[in-house]
């Protein structure tokens, strides 16, 4: 029997919610990790009982854990990330270079293929890359190769946070970095070039021909359509056709340019998720009114998603990674607040229902459709 | 035996009870009682101290026979009631923030 399983990432540790097919009622687990937060958890593509979690305290730093039984058993793995080779350097506030220091994982990706290979995105900004299931990491340092040394961190940090892979190439991944910009590899992480043509930014980089220094917040792909690409953007939403080569601005009615997490639906690939967010400080949404946007025409033309969700005094913020869908006919589509509110749709976004309304702050989240 | 009391959160990830024996004959420092920890509990590496500089992490601190020993040096000596094994040493999650 169908099942949906929600990881849910928080300040305060992990949650799994769990619900049948019709994803009316919601099992919410006691804390996982608890006090430790969870940047991101995901499970394996390869093996939907292979999870991986990012736990990360100030204390006591970064640890990986690792369950090979859908979460309900984990245990520590490796913890070593070591910048391969000099160091270097990237640049700093002041515009000196400064070394790269590692800090947290924000992002930990698996291999579509293979349970045991899974890609961590830390901060400072880097790609890792462990093939004995979390045990060991080496990094691809190819990436930071791709003009470094004048990535800048943002206010949010210097991060790697989304990792995506081709499933119609094996050799090919996308990484986006917060205020450093998108990239690509074609050769399974050796080597890697920007892939910011057509991004703008017109107060931070004047050069409208920089190839990095573009704050990226989030990309999405439909694995049946891997050269067409969605970003949300510190500003705007963009798209391109062509694998990054080239980008085009699709925000049309949008009420923000600004926002962080995007999602394309299990089952129409020009159909796009948004959750616009007021810039820069404020954080959060437009007039009081939590919203999802959704676009059927693969942009331009956006309409506002209200159904369900607070529409008067709401000021909480959805995080890059906290925006994700299900794979059942009737997709589902989830996301978590910094207000500790997960909601989602089991309509493609008509309607919205919370399934938690009191978790620490939500970091991230993902939905695995079991079988 | 040294004996080590471990904050919530590092009991939690190795499995242990409040306070961990060490086997730990020859140790003598703060640095070689790190090593002999890690030794025994790999899974606490790079969480009481950096992995790259093998110092000790910022909001972490070392306390034994009613002294702080976080400051002191990784080579200097332990309190002789901490290598005896009459006395534990422990590693704390210092308050941090308001």
């Amino acid at each position: 029997m169908t099942k949906v399983r929600v990881l849910v990432g928080t300040h305060k540790g992990a949650f799994i919610l769990n619900s049948d097919a019709k994803r009316e009622k919601w099992d919410v687990s006691e804390p996982l990790f608890a006090g430790h937060e969870i940047y991101h958890i995901n499970g394996s593509p390869a093996d939907p009982n292979r999870l991986y979690a990012g736990q990360h305290t100030g204390w006591f730093g970064q640890v990986i854990q690792r369950s090979n039984d859908g979460g309900q058993t984990w245990e520590p793995v490796g913890n070593k990330f070591t910048y391969e080779g000099e160091v270097g350097t990237h640049q700093w506030y002041d515009g000196t270079q400064h070394p790269w220091e590692f800090k947290r994982v924000w992002q930990l990706t698996g291999s579509l293929t293979d349970p045991d290979t899974v890609y961590a995105g830390v901060e400072d900004a880097a790609l890792f890359r462990s093939t004995d299931g979390g045990l060991n990491w080496k990094e691809l340092p190819g990436l930071r190769a791709a003009k470094g040394n004048l990535w800048q961190p943002g206010a949010g940090g210097m991060c790697l946070h989304t990792i995506i892979f081709d499933p119609s190439n094996d050799k090919r991944i996308f990484v986006a970095i917060s205020s450093a910009g998108a990239f690509r590899s074609d050769d399974t992480g050796e080597t890697w070039r920007p892939v910011t043509h057509g991004l703008k930014a017109n107060f931070e980089l004047p050069d409208p021909t920089a190839e990095v220094g573009h704050c990226v917040h989030n990309i999405a792909m439909h694995p049946s359509r891997p050269n067409v690409l969605f970003m949300q953007k510190h500003w705007d939403v963009l798209r391109t056709d062509d694998a990054g080569e080239n980008w085009h601005e699709i925000s049309g009615n949008l009420p923000s340019d600004f926002g962080f997490p995007i999602a394309v639906h299990a089952h129409e690939p020009n159909t796009v998720y948004v959750i616009p967010i007021k810039s820069d400080s404020e954080h959060f949404p437009p007039e009081g009114k939590l919203r999802v946007y959704r676009s059927r025409a693969g942009g331009d033309e956006w309409e506002a998603l209200t159904k369900g969700l607070p529409q008067e005094d709401c000021f909480v913020n959805v995080l890059r990674s906290a925006l994700a869908t299900d794979t059942l006919d009737e997709c589902g589509i989830y996301f978590g607040t910094t207000g500790g509110q997960v909601y989602h749709s089991s309509d493609a976004g008509d309607t919205w229902a919370p399934i938690a309304s009191n978790l620490p702050a939500v970091f991230s989240v993902e939905v695995q459709t079991l079988p | 035996m040294i004996r080590v009391m471990l904050p919530q959160h590092l009991r939690t990830l190795a499995r242990v009870d409040k306070e961990v024996a060490l086997q730990a004959d020859g140790v003598t420092t703060l640095g070689l009682m790190l090593d002999a920890l890690e030794a025994q509990y790999p899974m606490l590496r790079g969480t009481i101290r950096d992995y790259h500089t093998q110092q000790r992490r910022q909001f972490i601190r070392f306390f034994a026979c009613g002294q702080d020993l976080s400051h002191q040096a990784l080579e200097d000596p332990l309190p002789e009631e901490v290598v005896a094994g009459t006395e534990p040493l422990r590693v704390v999650g210092a308050m941090a923030g308001g």
